[in-house]
C-alpha cells in the first residue's frame, strides 16, 4: 500500500495535499473498491465547500461510494479528464487521478501518513 | 470470457425474406400509406420462422438458472420457491380477462380480493391501513416517505428534511430519500450489528423526518434495542419507517406495527411468493399506523355498501379516497394478476399457522447454515441470526476474494449468494436460504462452500478462473461496465476498436 508522506489523509480514505490543495482517493480506497468504472464529480470550480461535504461519487464493479472533501476551501479546479478515465483512479490515485483542487484550503479532520497506515491496518482484521 | 456454447443473436439468425406468419387477406379497405418521408425504412427487424424463434429462446433458457432449477441463496432477496398453484389462480379467466377501467359492478371479485389482501397485510404486520399501489419495494419507500413528509407538513412542521438511515441499509433507502430532496444522515452499527444508540441519540433533533430501518437488518440481525431505537426517533418527533424486505423472518412472530413502526413497505415478491429476479415484477404495498391512514394514496379498495348475513347480498366493493391523500402513485391499481392474486393465494394456502412456520423454518435454515460454516468462514457479527447471515469471503494469507468464491459456487450448481453487500462487511457473502429448502440441499451447499475454502488454499487459480462448467466462463465485468453498448446492433460507423 502506497501512502505518500507529504499528504494528509481523512478517515474516509481521501487524501489532501497541503502544498497544492489537490484532493483524491487513497491507494487503500482504490484497492478496496477494486476496478473503478465510473466517477462523477458534484462540485464546480468557484464553489466554496466545507470539509466533509460529498464531492464525488465513485462506482466500481463491487460498490458505489461517496467521496467526501478532506478539507475546506474554494474549488479552484476540477479534473475534467477523470470521468473519461475512471481506471486511472486504480492506476494512479495520487497523481493523474486527483479529483479537485482547492485554494485557501484548510484541512478538515485529517491525519498524517503513519497514522493513516495504522488506520488501514486496523480495518484489515 | 470463454463461450463453450455459442448461440447467435436473433439478428444473426435472421435471413431476409424468411417469415413466420402468413398474413390473411385484408378484410378492411386498402388505404394509402403516409408520405414516404414519414415512413421508417431502416428498422432491421429479424426475419425467422416460428420454429427458429422457439428454438432460439429454448436454447437461451437453458443458459438460465432459476429457483425452479436449483438453490438460490441470494441474501436479502428471499428467493423462495414459488408454489405453482399461484400460477393457476393468476390465470383464472375472471382475473386474467378483466380491465381496471371496467365498471366496478363487473369486477367485484377482483376488488374483493384486493380488499381482503389489504386486510390480511394489515393484520400480518399490525397496521391500520394498507395501499397496494406501489410497483416495487423502492416505490413503496418513496410512497411511505411522501406520507411521512405530508404528515409533518399537515402539523405545520416544515423544517424536517433529514432522514436517519443505518449504514447496514439497502441502497434504495437513501435513494428514495434523495428523490424527495431530503438529506440522509448515516447512523453506524455497533459491534453486535445493532443501531448504535449513542450515534442515533446524537442525530435526533427537530429537523428529523424519521428513520428508515430494516429489521432484521441486512446482517440478518434482529435489532436487540429495537424498542429503544423507535422510542428515540419518536421522542424527537420523527416517524419510524420499516423496510419490509426482511419480513419473512417475522411472519406470525412479531408485528412491526406493534413494535411502533409508523410506516412499512411489504415486498410481496419476496415474502409472499411472487416470482422475481431479472427485473420484475415487484409489488410493494405500504402499511401505515392509524395517524397516517388519511395520507394513503388514492384510491384504496373499500366497501361502498355493506352486505347482509342472508348469504345472498354481498357487499359492494369499490374505490375510496383517503381524506388527506398524497394522490395516486401508479396508473390503475398496481400489479394485480402478477402480484396480488399470487400473494393472496399464497397467504390463503398457508393460513396463520403456515405463515408462522415460514418464518420459523427460514430462521432455522439460516442458523443451520451459519453453524455449519462458522469454523470455515469468518462471521463478523456472530450471534443467532434471523433469516440470513453474512460471512467474509476471504482467508488469511490468500488472494481469493468473495467474487472468486461466488463464481466457483456456480461450478457446484448453486446460485451464488449476494456478494459485496452489506458494505460494512469486507468481502461480504450474504446468505439467505429461505424456508423452502430441505436439509439435504442445505448440507450440499455447506459442503460445497467448505470444499471451496479448501480449494482456495490448494488451487487458488481454480477459483480465480471460475466458473468452469457454465456455458460462459468468467465475464469481464470491468469491460462490461466501462464499455456500454446498449443496442442490439451497432450503429453505422461505430468504432469497435475504441
Amino acid at each position: 500500500m502506497n501512502t505518500p508522506a507529504n499528504l494528509k489523509y481523512a478517515k474516509s480514505d481521501e487524501w489532501f495535499d497541503p502544498a497544492t490543495g489537490k484532493v483524491g482517493i487513497t491507494d487503500y480506497a482504490q484497492n478496496q473498491l477494486s476496478d473503478i468504472v465510473f466517477i462523477e464529480i458534484f462540485v464546480e470550480a468557484g464553489e466554496t465547500i466545507e470539509a466533509g461535504k460529498a464531492i464525488a461519487s465513485v462506482e466500481s464493479v463491487k460498490a458505489s461510494s461517496e467521496i467526501y472533501a478532506p478539507a475546506s476551501g474554494k474549488v479552484a479546479a476540477i479534473n475534467k479528464d477523470l470521468p473519461n478515465k475512471p481506471e486511472s483512479l486504480n492506476s494512479d490515485p495520487f497523481g493523474s487521478a486527483w479529483m479537485i483542487q482547492l485554494e485557501s484550503a484548510s484541512a478538515g479532520d485529517v491525519m498524517d501518513a503513519a497514522a493513516y497506515e495504522k488506520h488501514c491496518e486496523e480495518r484489515a482484521h | 470470457m470463454d463461450p463453450k456454447i455459442v448461440e447467435p443473436t436473433i439478428f444473426e439468425l435472421s435471413s431476409h425474406g424468411r417469415i413466420g406468419v402468413t398474413m390473411p387477406a385484408s378484410d378492411v379497405p386498402e388505404t394509402a400509406l403516409p408520405p414516404k418521408d414519414l415512413l421508417r425504412s431502416d428498422l432491421p427487424l429479424p426475419e425467422l420462422a416460428e420454429v427458429d424463434v422457439v428454438r432460439h429462446y429454448m436454447h437461451l433458457s437453458k443458459f438460465n438458472y432459476s429457483v425452479d432449477s436449483g438453490f438460490y441463496p441470494l441474501g436479502s432477496c428471499t428467493m423462495k420457491y414459488n408454489p405453482k398453484i399461484n400460477e393457476d389462480t393468476c390465470r383464472l379467466p375472471g382475473f386474467l380477462f378483466t380491465h381496471p377501467l371496467q365498471p366496478i359492478e363487473t369486477v367485484q371479485g377482483n376488488l374483493a380480493l384486493m380488499y381482503q389482501l389489504q386486510e390480511w397485510l394489515k393484520e400480518i404486520a399490525g397496521f391500520a391501513g394498507v395501499t397496494l399501489q406501489p410497483a416495487a419495494g423502492a416505490h413503496g419507500e418513496f410512497t411511505g416517505v411522501l406520507m411521512m413528509r405530508a404528515y409533518h407538513k399537515s402539523r405545520g412542521d416544515h423544517k424536517r428534511m433529514k432522514m436517519l438511515i443505518p449504514d447496514a441499509a439497502h441502497g434504495t433507502n437513501p435513494a428514495s430519500v434523495g428523490m424527495l430532496g431530503m438529506s440522509v444522515v448515516t447512523i453506524p452499527s455497533d459491534e453486535r450489528g445493532n443501531v448504535d444508540l449513542k450515534a442515533l441519540e446524537a442525530a435526533c433533533d427537530d429537523t428529523v423526518v424519521g428513520m428508515m430501518l430494516t429489521n432484521p437488518n441486512t446482517l440478518g440481525m434482529f435489532d436487540e434495542n429495537i424498542e429503544k431505537v423507535i422510542a428515540l426517533v419518536h421522542k424527537c418527533g420523527g416517524l419510524m419507517y420499516g423496510d419490509g424486505a426482511n419480513l419473512n423472518a417475522l411472519l406470525g412472530i412479531v408485528r412491526p406495527g406493534d413494535l411502533g413502526f409508523d410506516v412499512m413497505h411489504f415486498n410481496l415478491h419476496k415474502t409472499f411468493a411472487v416470482p422475481h429476479g431479472g427485473g420484475g415484477p415487484g409489488v410493494g404495498p405500504v402499511g401505515v399506523a392509524a395517524h397516517l391512514v388519511d395520507f394513503l394514496p388514492e384510491p384504496l379498495v373499500g366497501i361502498l355498501e355493506e352486505g347482509e348475513d342472508d348469504g345472498e347480498t354481498a357487499p359492494l366493493f369499490g374505490y375510496v379516497k383517503p381524506a388527506k391523500t398524497i394522490g395516486r402513485m401508479k396508473a390503475f391499481n398496481g400489479h394485480f394478476g402478477g402480484g396480488f392474486v399470487r400473494s393472496f393465494t399464497y397467504i390463503a394456502m398457508h393460513g396463520p399457522d403456515g405463515l408462522k412456520d415460514i418464518a420459523q423454518y427460514a430462521v432455522l435454515n439460516a442458523n443451520y447454515l451459519q453453524a455449519r460454516l462458522r469454523s470455515t468462514y469468518h462471521i463478523p457479527y456472530d450471534r443467532i441470526c434471523m433469516h440470513e447471515f453474512v460471512a467474509e469471503g476471504r482467508f488469511e494469507g490468500s488472494d481469493v476474494r468473495a467474487l472468486d468464491i461466488a463464481k466457483r459456487l456456480m461450478d457446484y450448481n448453486f446460485h451464488p449468494p449476494t456478494n459485496y453487500f452489506p458494505l460494512i462487511v469486507p468481502e461480504a457473502l450474504m446468505i439467505e436460504p429461505t424456508e423452502t429448502e430441505n436439509k439435504d440441499t442445505l448440507d450440499a451447499f455447506a459442503d460445497a462452500l467448505i470444499k471451496i475454502a479448501e480449494e482456495a488454499k490448494s488451487q487458488p487459480e481454480l477459483l480465480h478462473n471460475a466458473p468452469h462448467i457454465t456455458p460462459f466462463g468468467r465475464m469481464d465485468e470491468v469491460k462490461a461496465a466501462r464499455e456500454l453498448v446498449l443496442c442490439c446492433w451497432l450503429p453505422e460507423g461505430y468504432d469497435t476498436s475504441a
